[in-house]
């Protein structure tokens, strides 16, 4: 796990590195001009070798310098400059508003909801997605664009509303309350237009922050979602009904399968951390366990998009509030008193654990959001960066023969990694519930020998 | 300055967005909430259900064959008591035989002895009554000696003598 964090690491400080770089430059990649003076350079990337994580062809935003992008007919993209492998990750790591498999880009449902626009309901499908790309628009509704897979919003109350054909997008550097912030950009007639992403409860954190408008569509991770429990919903239903119906026998089919683990579950997760109550808590554990290991497995299958569900925070937090929830609302007398007293230690240090332990309360919940976000989405990014190094070595189709050598080293790269990310699979899934049944064993646990120790001080 | 570049980039899964979370609530808890009541619940009853019912057949498998075990030193032990107690019957009849026979022995000799005594008495009976007889005889023989002697001394003497001896030959030769 370890190992992978660091990954991450460098990656993230490769990236930043590369972002320094270009930091002065006003960068933008169109969608659709036609570059006669780079058309030989029409790079290999564009030729997909299949794999679900390198799917399509991530041009590097375009080191052009030119300031307009002008619009122009919808042909294949000619993208120029280096292969971006930070950004082939990032983008992939991603929840987007189309669904891309190889060079297919699936529309999905848009909800979306501007408090000075309304709620507007429509599927991406009307942005005009160009497969062999990012899944970005040719077209703007509503105001709204795809941009790179993800709906964003022109903040330009000028902007017509309706489907409008749109140039290409870019980006810049702003200041910003004395903070560089990049801005996406929508080239319109000739102009750049600013665009706003969707809101995101980061509190401004992590760079994000209420703006315009709210996306509460059916994105790749919420179809991914609804496929998996769809799924392990419809095989639970079936083993229910075979168990209903054929009480006492041995078990059949899917039972074999999920039988052990329901059983390893309760026995050695719930009934040692939880104590003699656990059976009122099997169905969260159990929702959980197969809801996280679902969504990673299905993550992890090759030639589905590579969803990157329990990699994503919003996801992870919302559990990880569901848990804190159940625990501090099951929490009985001995854990509030142990939080807030601690009982048998001195007045002194009491006062010095209180804070420590009211801390305490929100940590925990806290490390199991990070933890399996970072995990996930840490070996999403090694894989794709695996992927990447035949396009790096090959210098974006310039040297297909470094390509090659690279492509043997990535394949088996990658074989190991995804081996090791089958194993992450269930070990973080085993580890967010075991994690979640101390927690709740912690605060349900009936403590008898109280008197006991009170007695000695 | 690092960690503002860093937030610069676009690193999108760390920015949850309000759509994935009202998503990702309201799809886990219908999860929780229906497959946890309609199908977790039951499955997790009906698997210590049968947990329970497995570990009571072998309970009671245990139970048998202790119960097996025990009629099995019940029937040994019955066995033996028969055995012994045939040994003992036969025991006794050979002591009881023997007893009779040993009865049966002293009685044969008790009524021998008996036979024995009263052919003895019988004897000694017929010898006194013999001897009765015999002195009557030879009282009446002498009787009738004496009374012919002395018929016969009443004429001779030497005439006497002779048929005293002819008498006594007589006495001798009857």
């Amino acid at each position: 796990m370890k190992l992978k964090l660091y990954f991450l690491l460098i990656i993230l400080a490769l990236g930043a590195k590369i972002h320094a770089q270009n930091a002065d430059n006003q960068h933008y990649h169109d969608l659709a001009q036609q570059h006669d003076d780079h058309s030989g350079h029409s790079h290999e990337g564009h030729n997909h070798d299949g794999h679900d994580h390198s799917g399509h062809d991530h041009a590097a935003p375009a080191a052009t310098s030119e300031p307009n992008v002008a619009p122009a007919a919808h042909s294949e993209q000619e993208a120029h400059g280096e292969f971006d492998a930070k950004e082939t990750a990032f983008h992939h790591i991603s929840d987007l508003n189309v669904y891309s498999i190889g060079p297919w880009n699936f529309p999905l449902p848009c909800i979306l909801y501007a408090p000075d626009q309304g709620w507007s309901f429509f599927s991406s499908s009307k942005f005009g997605i160009d497969d062999h790309h990012h899944g970005s628009g040719h077209y703007a509704y509503d105001r709204y664009v795809l941009n790179m897979g993800r709906v964003m919003r022109v903040t330009d109350p000028t902007f017509p509303m309706g489907k409008v054909e749109i140039g290409g997008f870019g980006s810049e550097e702003k200041e910003m309350n004395g903070k560089k912030k990049s801005v996406d950009l929508v080239s319109f007639q000739g102009r750049m237009l600013p665009l706003d992403k969707a809101s995101t409860a980061d509190g401004g954190l992590f760079d994000g922050g209420i703006t315009s408008f709210y996306d509460f569509s059916i994105s790749k991770n919420v179809l991914a979602m609804l496929l998996v429990m769809a799924l392990l919903a419809w095989v639970f239903f079936s083993m229910a009904r075979h168990y209903k119906k054929a009480p006492g026998t041995a078990p059949v089919g899917a039972q074999k399968l999920f039988e052990p683990i329901i059983l390893f579950l309760q026995d050695e997760v719930a009934k040692p951390f939880i104590g003699p109550k656990y059976t009122q808590y099997m169905p969260l554990l159990l929702s959980l366990f197969f809801f996280v290991l679902g969504l990673n497995l299905f993550g992890q299958i090759p030639f589905l998009g590579g969803a990157n569900v329990t990699g994503n925070l919003a996801v992870t937090m919302v559990l990880a509030v569901l848990v804190f929830i159940v625990v501090n609302l099951k929490g009985n007398r001995h854990y509030w008193q142990h939080i807030l007293w601690m009982p048998g230690v001195p007045a002194g240090v009491k006062t010095i654990i209180t804070p420590i332990e009211i801390l305490g309360i929100f940590i925990k919940p806290v490390t199991l959001m990070l933890r399996l976000f970072a995990n996930i989405t840490a070996g999403h990014i090694v894989i794709i960066i695996f992927i990447s190094l035949i396009f790096i070595f090959g210098k974006s189709g310039e040297n297909v023969g470094a390509a090659s050598g690279a492509a043997v080293g990535s394949i088996l790269l990658t074989l190991f990694m995804m081996t090791i990310e089958l194993l992450v699979a269930f070990i973080q899934a085993y580890v967010f519930t075991l994690l979640t049944a101390s927690y709740i064993g912690a605060a349900t646990e009936e403590h008898h020998d109280h008197g006991h120790e009170d007695a000695h001080h | 300055m690092d960690s503002m570049i860093l937030l610069a980039m676009d690193f999108s899964p760390i920015k949850p967005t309000f759509g994935l979370l009202f998503w990702t609530s309201l799809i886990f808890i219908l999860f929780w909430v229906i497959v946890g009541k309609l199908a977790f619940k039951p499955i997790i009853q009906a698997l210590n259900d049968r947990a329970g019912s497995i570990q009571e057949s072998l309970d009671a498998a245990k139970t048998a064959r202790e119960e097996m075990k025990n009629m099995k030193s019940e029937n040994e032990r019955i066995m033996a008591e028969a055995r012994e107690e045939k040994m003992r019957i036969i025991r006794e009849a050979k002591e009881s035989a023997n007893i009779l026979i040993a009865e049966a022995r002293e009685k044969a000799k008790e009524e021998a002895q008996r036979i024995v005594t009263n052919a003895k008495n019988d004897i000694e009976n017929a010898k006194k009554a013999a001897l009765v007889d015999v002195k009557n005889q030879v009282g009446a023989m002498a009787v009738d000696i004496a009374e012919k002697v002395i018929r016969q001394n009443l004429r001779d003497d030497s005439s006497q003598q002779d048929y005293i001896k002819r008498l006594v030959d007589d006495l001798n030769t009857n």
